[in-house]
């Protein structure tokens, strides 16, 4: 699905704030951007048109011991025949991959630990190099935020899907069971059947939050409403290219409204 | 970065359970704009930066009135601290059980 436009950032926590009238609302705040443009892709080169949005820079000695192996590298490429880029010969702990590094390097940007492609509804808004911050966003704008849900392991079918389960004395003997398989007729479970879990750590995406606070001097964004992951998770934040649904009101935002505005 | 809710932190008053305090309220009624008042004992009271709160009770007509407050809300004018009680504890539930102006009489704690 195309998007209009779109950031990454980390769940910082959840608070509430006043809002004009005086109500109290909960919010979520997140840390958002800068992120980088690094790349389009094009439908002449790739094959598909979309932008490549980066964020949250490496810390400098990761990017520093990255390049000092990449000259090592170049040095032993000009002596040895043989070599690997793969390992440091000191040990250390390398988290940039040398490639990465090349990509970075040859699109003038830092490195940077997070890497995804977005659809995009008008790819000429998005230049490469173009960094984006949360004054992208503003305040009434109907977004939709992903993130990684809390993993919660091996989960039951009370806490995985709502079962009711049973009573927990008077000799029941049916505490929180899943009840019956299914008809022996049938001789087999069928598929989708709700059972016993895993639960959580996956991609969850809440849908036509409002925008309370844009800002791009703290990075900050505030949404009202709650946010999928545990604080400083990787959420993103898109503004989708299509009519937002207002949460629990099955109620239409159009762009052209929140233009007009 | 969660300091930023500082921002919205009005003067108010310090207080302790077993307090009497009043409370002006606005209230808007249509377009107009009022103050209404409510006076009682803060039997309860949750720190917390902004989401600050606490609740008083009064009985009124013989009936019971427990109202929770947000201190921070926009939505107060100003709280009065009209009599300081001394108190052994933190949540004062042990009133509710109690009847008569004798049983819910509290200590002064010393002047205003």
């Amino acid at each position: 699905m195309a998007v209009r436009k779109m950031i990454m950032g980390r769940k910082v926590g959840m608070t509430q704030l006043f809002d004009p009238d005086g109500k109290a609302v909960p919010v979520t705040v997140l840390e958002v951007g800068p992120c980088y443009v690094v790349q389009r892709r094009t439908k002449q080169r790739d094959g598909y048109e979309a932008v490549q949005l980066g964020y949250l820079e490496f810390e400098e000695r990761d990017v520093k011991h990255a390049e000092e192996l990449r000259r090592e590298h170049d040095q032993r490429r000009k002596t040895n025949t043989r070599t690997s880029i793969d390992t440091d010969p000191r040990g250390k702990q390398r988290r940039i991959t040398l490639a990465a590094l090349g990509h970075f390097t040859k699109h003038n940007v830092p490195p940077l630990r997070y890497l995804q492609e977005f659809t995009v509804a008008v790819p000429d808004d998005f230049a490469e190099g173009a960094i984006l911050r949360a004054d992208l966003f503003t305040a009434g704008e109907k977004v939709n935020v992903a993130g990684t849900s809390k993993g919660r392991g091996f989960a039951g079918v009370m806490k995985r899907y709502g079962f009711k389960g049973g009573k927990a004395s008077h000799g029941s003997m049916f505490h929180r069971k899943p009840a019956s398989g299914g008809a022996t007729d049938a001789a087999r479970v069928f598929p989708g059947a709700r059972r016993p879990g895993h639960m959580g750590n996956e991609q969850v995406t809440v849908k036509g939050l409002t925008v309370v606070r844009a800002d791009a001097e703290k990075n900050m964004l505030v949404l009202k409403g709650a946010v999928p992951g545990a604080n400083g998770s990787l959420v993103v934040v898109t503004l989708p290219d299509r009519p937002v649904i207002e949460r629990g009101k099955g109620k239409y935002v159009t762009f052209t409204a929140l233009e007009k505005d | 970065m969660e300091l930023e809710k500082e921002q919205i932190q009005p003067n108010r008053p310090t207080f302790r359970t077993g307090d009497s305090v009043r409370v002006h309220l606005k209230v808007r009624e249509g377009a107009r704009e009022r103050i209404q008042l409510f006076e009682g004992v803060v039997i309860r009271h949750q720190k917390g930066l902004l989401s600050e709160r606490f609740t008083v009770r009064r009985v009124t007509h013989g009936v019971g009135v427990e109202r929770v407050f947000l201190l921070h809300s926009p939505r107060i004018d100003k709280v009065e601290v009209i009599r300081l009680g001394k108190v052994r504890r933190a949540r004062l539930y042990y009133l509710r059980d109690r009847i008569g102006a004798r049983a819910t009489r509290i200590k002064e704690r010393g002047r205003v």
